[in-house]
């Protein structure tokens, strides 16, 4: 937060002409709102924003953004974004998609931008549900899904995104909720103060085809049990009087919940969060639900060198070393003269 | 060699003048390696040659068999060699199954000379051979040298402490250096070369010289058939300057370059997925990196040409490359550079289809692809490079087209252009246009599709210039302020406006010129690509030798054609497309011109011979259909 620097531009100006065309209550509003809002706190300028979507619901994003937008094709934003970044570094790029488009069709993409630590924020707007084809399961739809192409249930498993990230060596991951307003400016701030590829995942509520999904874990009177609010160097604890907790068993590497003052457990006892533990990161990303509270803000912050860093240092090491220009390029294999 | 702007070089048919040689052996005999340094002792002599690597797609295949057979053929000399040759005056066979896959290639008369070692009753039996056809009247047509050059080459290395695995593994070096000595070749680059490639280990490097040397003085020594060295090639009359021998990979790469600086572009932005034979191109970029170029090897081939897109979007010029497979993997993504407006360049490296078909075998059957293969109405950009020293002038061409239009350019290469070589006249790079491509600035009414009211080319506005933020995608937009529309009329409007701006790019290319003989007459020969050579030839010889009436062009612009074409083709009673397809160019001529244009269809993954076209060429001019 850069409360004593000038804000130049406000939400507003983060806001296009566009007509906005979600269903009225989708929860993409509060996330268009919410990523306006911080960017006008964080101080950046349109000029230098880049936002890149796939296709579906969540990839219209870019056409309500007054900055650079490409809305392009199904899966293949983290590959788009990508060439943009390398191009120019200076850009700060951010990747709008779903649970189809990032995690199904281009699945392969969110992969090896994670991977490669691509320097990119990246929004995947999870609502368990294909909205723009009319609600079709998706990879992260519940088991027994049922929907017009599961009309019996669906049978694949569930895809939990924070556990792919991890898996693919993202270095940055984190969740939130769409209508947590001051929770997810605070996450995309993180987000968008890492260094390398962030992974964000909003749980956004889809009223028309997939609404209240989220409600076990959402719902404001329960939320204080169902939710552990992440926070670097504090003990995991949850509930309405914040004495519940994650200890670890150590005989089987898992979680279980305590409660402090119970059955001789103290707040010692609790796990403490480690934003640079990617086994801690994973533990609390698989967490079961609806027994565990579901775990939100950043789970895992570990930066390390990203690929365009990576990049312009070979560039510049074997500039040194390699042909000056074309012309000696052309030259370096074996030449001869015909007079 | 570039197609020659005019027809006529005198053509001398002695067989000394040119010479063509294959080396041929197991894929893992080295014969790639073989041939890749004749090559380059030969260019060094101050030879014309051209050359036909021809490998199995097997990295090792079993070894003896005909389908692990791996050979290099060059053809060499002091005329204007324009093709590898229809006929080996030389076959290097190191075992049964090269005589066998080979032999039949070789002219009557022509030297065999096999590595005896190699013809033991197992591989005899593997290349399906009853007998041993050193000792039937198989070879009779020919001159045979047998030489147990295992043996020999076991000999001369047997001071270096090899195992005999490792000392057989010379025997390419050894062939080598009685090929070079035949030839009157020198051998001084290989020598360099090894010392440079075993640097790490001096034993080898020094084995593999004693070989080649030995190869060369048993030439010197051996009392060989007197015949056998009257073949002395002489100096090419080549234009003065400085050469190298280059492959269309390599040329590909430093067009590409070249053609950004010629434009003004600072940054070339390649992503591309490893595929064969197009992978050369990747690999030649990946080592130029020092030179600005950003190399992406990307996840996969949709993710290649997304990268490049991305990077075009941010002003850099996106290149992507790949083969017929892997085409149709990007096919959607196209669709977004034309629906964007994103110059881009894509570069198919040919190849025997459909589906994964022969991959190390080059075909030009992906034109109708590189025309039609998207969703919806989706013109772009096509070229056609035509030998390899053509590739670098086609990617400068493909780079000026795609950054000057706005719009992508798919470039048709192949397998044989990508890994064949021939002599090039290194381009003196000082005289290239040194053009700056103009990124839109916010002006009054910016919007990002304003177009130019010549070309159509719509302004490129890059993320980082204030004043010129907007949102592109692959949704239609309106003509007027590209923002969304799903307005009817503005839908016809946008189609017309997108197929209207390729066409006009007839406006800024140069006229199609006749490649051979004249403008108008009995029977006139359309090429494209790599065929270039065997039918330049062919007609030159049957005008030359035979008198026929029959001219030659070679398009290097496919979408849009030039705008003389059509007169051109009216010129003729006949036209002949001779195409490594089954008459896909011809079949485009058809429709656009109502001309009869016949096919002379090949498709072998082997490149036109000479003495084919010639033939097909009679036929037509009798009357006849071309076989």
């Amino acid at each position: 937060m850069t409360a004593t620097s000038p804000l130049p531009l406000k939400a507003k100006d983060f806001a296009t002409d566009q007509e906005v065309r979600w269903c009225p209550g989708c929860g993409d509003y509060a996330i268009l709102k919410a990523v306006q809002k911080v960017l006008a706190d964080l101080g950046v300028s349109r000029h230098n924003t880049v936002f890149v979507s796939g296709i579906g619901c969540s990839s219209r994003f870019p056409y309500y953004m007054e900055t650079f937008g490409f809305h392009s094709i199904h899966g293949r934003a983290p590959a788009i974004a990508s060439g943009v970044k390398l191009t120019n570094p200076e850009l700060d790029v951010w990747v709008v998609t779903g649970d189809g488009d990032g995690l199904s069709i281009g699945g392969n993409h969110m992969l090896h931008v994670l991977r490669r630590n691509v320097d990119l924020q990246i929004l995947l707007f999870n609502n368990e549900i294909y909205g723009l084809t009319k609600g079709q399961a998706s990879p992260t739809s519940r088991r027994g899904t049922r929907s017009p192409s599961t009309p019996f249930g669906s049978i694949d498993p569930a895809l939990v995104p924070a556990l792919f990230a991890l898996g693919a060596g993202a270095r940055f991951v984190a969740r939130s909720i769409d209508t947590a307003q001051a929770h997810l400016a605070e996450t995309l701030k993180r987000a968008h103060a890492h260094r390398g590829a962030s992974f964000v995942e909003i749980f956004q509520n889809c009223l028309v085809f997939n609404d209240a999904v989220f409600e076990g874990f959402t719902a404001r009177d329960t939320a204080a049990d169902t939710q552990l609010l992440l926070e670097h160097g504090q003990p995991l604890l949850f509930g309405a009087e914040r004495n519940r907790g994650l200890r670890l068993q150590h005989n089987s590497l898992t979680l279980e919940i305590v409660t402090v003052g119970e059955n001789g457990v103290t707040e010692a006892d609790v796990l403490v969060h480690d934003q640079t533990n990617r086994t801690l990161a994973a533990l609390l990303a698989g967490l079961p639900q609806p027994a565990f509270p579901m775990a939100l803000g950043v789970l895992y912050d570990h930066p390390a060198t990203t690929y365009h860093e990576e990049l312009q240092a070979q560039v510049a090491r074997e500039s040194e070393v390699g042909p000056p220009d074309l012309e000696s390029a052309i030259l370096k294999s074996n030449t001869w003269t015909v007079a | 060699m570039s197609p020659p702007a005019v027809a006529g070089s005198k053509v001398r048919r002695d067989a000394r003048d040119a010479i063509v040689i294959r080396f041929s052996g197991d894929s893992g005999d080295g014969m790639q390696l073989t041939g890749t340094q004749f090559t380059m002792e030969a260019a060094l002599s101050g030879s014309d040659l051209s050359t036909f690597p021809d490998y199995p797609a097997e990295i090792r295949a079993p070894a003896g068999t005909t389908f692990g057979v791996s050979s290099f053929q060059i053809h060499f000399g002091s005329t204007d060699i324009m093709t590898p040759g229809d006929e080996l005056d030389v076959l290097v066979a190191m075992n049964p199954a090269a005589l066998t896959v080979n032999l039949q290639d070789v002219r009557v008369g022509g030297l065999v000379v096999v590595d005896t070692s190699g013809f033991t009753p197992r591989n005899l039996a593997k290349a399906g051979f009853e007998s041993n056809p050193l000792e039937s009247d198989l070879l009779n047509p020919y001159q045979v040298m047998p030489l147990d050059i295992a043996t020999l080459t076991a000999a001369a290395v047997a001071d270096f402490g090899l195992s005999s695995k490792e000392a057989l593994r010379s025997r390419n070096m050894w062939a080598l250096g009685l090929m070079l000595w035949m030839y009157g070749r020198g051998k001084q680059a290989t020598v360099d070369w090894l010392q440079k490639k075993f640097a790490k280990a001096p034993a080898i490097a020094q084995a593999n010289i004693a070989a080649l040397n030995a190869g060369h003085a048993y030439g010197e020594t051996a009392e060989l058939p007197e015949h056998l060295s009257a073949y002395s090639v002489t100096r090419a009359d080549l234009p003065p300057g400085v050469y190298r021998t280059v492959n269309g990979a390599d040329a590909l790469a430093f067009g590409l370059i070249a053609g950004a600086r010629s434009v003004g572009i600072k940054q070339l932005f390649f992503g591309s997925y490893p595929i064969t034979p197009a992978s050369t191109l990747l690999h030649a970029l990946a080592n130029l990196r020092p030179l600005g170029v950003v190399t992406f090897q990307a996840e996969d081939e949709i993710a290649a040409i997304c990268s490049a897109i991305g990077a075009s979007f941010a002003g850099a010029l996106g290149v992507t490359s790949s083969s017929g497979p892997g085409l149709a993997l990007k096919t959607e993504a196209m669709g977004l550079a034309v629906s964007t407006e994103l110059p881009l360049v894509i570069v198919n490296s040919q190849r025997a289809g459909p589906s994964t078909g022969m991959p190390t075998k080059a075909e030009q059957s992906d034109l109708f692809q590189a025309m039609y293969g998207r969703n919806g109405e989706a013109p772009v950009i096509v070229l056609a490079a035509a030998t390899p020293a053509d590739c670098f002038e086609v990617a400068m061409e493909a780079v000026r087209l795609a950054v000057g239009h706005m719009t992508p350019v798919i470039l048709l290469s192949d397998g044989y252009l990508a890994s064949a070589a021939e002599p090039w006249l290194v381009p003196d790079l000082s005289g290239l246009p040194s053009g700056s491509v103009q990124y839109a600035q916010p002006t009054e009414g910016f919007h990002p599709f304003k177009r130019d009211p010549k070309s159509l080319a719509r302004v490129w506005p890059t993320p980082g210039t204030p004043g010129v933020e907007h949102r592109i995608g692959g949704l239609e937009k309106s003509y007027d302020t590209g923002n969304i529309s799903y307005d009817p009329d503005n839908h016809a409007k946008m189609t017309k406006a997108r197929a209207e701006k390729v066409a006009r790019v007839a406006d800024d290319i140069p006229l199609q010129e006749v490649d051979v003989g004249l403008d108008r007459g009995r029977l006139l020969l359309v090429g494209w690509g790599s065929t270039y050579g065997p039918i330049h030839r062919a007609v030159l010889q049957s005008r030359e030798d035979e008198g026929l009436d029959v001219s030659f062009i070679h398009l290097r612009y496919l979408n849009p054609f030039p705008k003389n074409l059509a007169d051109l083709l009216r010129g003729f009673d006949r036209i002949l497309v001779p195409e490594q397809n089954t008459g896909q160019l011809t079949a485009i001529l058809r429709s656009t011109y109502l001309v009869d244009a016949q096919v002379l269809a090949k498709v072998t993954g082997k490149p036109f011979m000479v003495s084919e076209i010639r033939s097909a060429i009679r036929a037509t001019l009798e009357g006849g259909q071309p076989s």
